[in-house]
């Protein structure tokens, strides 16, 4: 217990010195035009981490494994379906872009709606192995990520430009106007999450243990879901979709922090995704100096430490 | 008192538990036996709120199971069911605690740590109660999971083949600290068996289902006799006493 809050002490004094020299490192030019530029990216950057960390966690308690994310099977290229499919229906002057809480409300439905239904039929029944959940999950991106380009290269060509530029949000390009209404959607979510943080618990030892002990498990796991896939969906309008990411986060927090608490966990989780967001950022604009992009890194990284994490599984299963 | 009125289950069409109506009795052991696929699993897990039943109800002190809030709900009736792999890395003292939970909601007091005391000392796991569960054998591991039943202090205590994979020494123990729990603390204990001399031995009534269906129930004394098993089972199973034990010879009757 103790062991555990020295680690999170050190984690959040990481992040608080990410988050400073991000603000503070080498301003040139005008300070009051840099600084607040700097700000609103960092506290972009903030929110992201904390979500992503914060989703991917939760969706591993109730799907029962540590490889899959919501990300993996296809949630936020769903965000890219829906913002294609309200272009190509409706046109970038239509009330659904120019509204942009109706737009991120559609989305948000959308998505909600696709991880119920992904849920309904691949987790509910749990006997699906792992390697078959991964396989549709990366077939669903695929077709949806198809359906994408299919659908723009119908768009007129200023239409597209304008989806493009709504879709190409990245951490050098931060959606801003979202920020506020994202920063209320995270609050929300921790006060909520304040009070089923015990229920979490009990959830990590499977539907049966948890149900004897009295937790309403089918109807705490739809609750989560939304959870879940509302932050994915504050995430990806944001920054975009990073696959990898919540993937990287959750497992260190796990293997870091050793213990089942999810308050823990996910405050763990959130430390580390801050350190890794704001300082990877840092390093690709000053050590880099933008000739990559923190995406690139992360996938990068994330990728190969998502082949470790599955050949261990496999070595343990075998 | 539990009252299962009626009960029925398909899965697809196939009835898997039909028309089954058992009063369980305070204060008792009753084990459900019968043959693979009878519907002993599915019925317990319908008693326990585990499963919901296509028809017919359960009644926990005459109030139907569905309509008692689940917090409550397992403040009386706990159950554990065979398979208990985990993927969170717990201590034995962590698990058991976790039997705290319907009380506490995660907050131990004091009182929920003496029941943690106590449940360890049931087990006899007080000397491991600081090492991981996966570090335990499966009879240690399925003592861990009986102690966080014991812990969760419920008058109704419910599992599903306890016994499985584990050796004599073992079972014997188990069902021995069931009797304690029973005779001691006035408990009433439900156990789906396999070993119809567990059942024999050390059970108080016995509920014998077959293709879904009741087809005995009654005072051990009267289910283990040659006439009611062979209705059971079958087969013919003749019956030696041993020290004022009935036990089934089985391993040799004609199937």
């Amino acid at each position: 217990m103790r062991k555990n809050s020295t680690k999170l002490i050190f984690l959040a004094v990481l992040a608080i010195i990410c988050i400073l020299l991000y603000g503070f490192y080498d301003i040139k030019g005008g300070f009051d035009y840099a600084f607040p530029r700097r700000m609103i990216r960092v506290t972009a950057m903030v929110v992201t981490a904390i979500a992503i960390a914060y989703s991917t966690v939760v969706f591993q308690t109730i799907t029962h494994n540590r490889i899959l994310t919501p990300s993996m099977m296809g949630l936020d290229s769903m965000y890219e379906v829906v913002q294609t499919l309200i272009y190509f229906f409706a046109g970038s002057m239509s009330v659904w872009v120019l509204n942009k809480y109706l737009n991120f409300g559609a989305a948000i439905f959308a998505m909600v709606l696709f991880a119920l239904i992904l849920y309904r039929f691949l987790f509910r029944a749990d006997k699906h192995p792992i390697y078959l959940l991964l396989l549709i999950g990366m077939i669903i991106g695929t077709l949806l990520g198809s359906l994408v380009t299919f659908l723009q290269v119908l768009i007129d060509p200023v239409e597209y430009l304008s989806l493009q530029n709504r879709l190409f949000a990245t951490f050098s390009n931060v959606k801003a106007d979202l920020l506020y209404i994202s920063i209320g959607i995270l609050l929300i979510a921790f006060i909520y999450g304040y009070r089923i943080m015990g229920k979490l618990d009990v959830m990590s030892l499977g539907r049966e243990n948890a149900m004897n002990l009295g937790v309403n498990y089918d109807r705490m796991v739809m609750k989560i879901l939304i959870l879940s896939s509302v932050l994915i969906a504050t995430s990806t309008a944001l920054v975009g979709p990073i696959t990898f990411f919540g993937l990287i986060v959750a497992n260190l927090s796990y293997q870091y922090l050793v213990t089942y608490k999810h308050s823990i966990l996910i405050l763990g989780a959130s430390l580390i995704a801050i350190i890794a967001l704001v300082g990877g950022q840092f390093l690709v604009e000053h050590i880099f100096e933008l000739r990559t992009t923190l995406s690139v890194i992360i996938n990068f990284v994330g990728g190969i430490y998502f082949i470790y994490l599955l050949l261990k599984e496999s070595r343990a299963a075998g | 008192m539990i009252e299962i009125k009626g009960l029925t289950k398909r899965f697809g069409k196939k009835p898997v538990v039909e028309d089954v109506s058992v009063t369980i009795e305070p204060g008792t052991i009753t084990s459900f036996i019968g043959p693979n696929g009878a519907g002993k699993s599915t019925l317990l897990s319908m008693v326990s709120r585990l499963l919901e039943a296509d028809t017919g109800e359960v009644l926990l002190d005459q109030g139907n199971v569905k309509k008692w809030k689940s917090s409550e709900f397992a403040k009386r009736v706990s159950i554990l069911k065979q398979s208990n792999y985990l993927n969170v890395r717990l201590t034995v003292r962590e698990l058991i605690a976790f039997g705290r939970y319907p009380y506490s909601k995660g907050r131990l007091t004091a009182e929920d740590e003496k029941f943690v005391d106590q449940a360890l000392v049931y087990m006899n796991l007080t000397e491991m109660q600081d090492k991981l569960l996966d570090e335990l054998s499966g009879g240690q591991k399925q003592r861990a999971f009986i102690a966080m039943v014991i812990a969760q202090d419920t008058d109704y205590v419910l599992l599903d083949e306890p016994l499985n994979n584990l050796d004599m020494k073992h079972s014997v123990q188990i069902m021995k600290i069931l009797r304690k729990l029973v005779d001691e603390l006035g408990k009433t204990v439900v156990i789906v068996l396999h070993d119809i001399n567990f059942a024999s031995v050390y059970s108080d009534r016995i509920v014998a289902l077959k293709d879904g269906k009741l087809v005995k129930n009654g005072p051990t004394h009267e289910i283990i006799n040659s006439d009611a098993l062979r209705e059971i089972y079958d087969m013919d199973i003749p019956i030696q006493e041993q020290n004022g034990c009935r036990i089934c010879v089985y391993f040799n009757s004609h199937a």
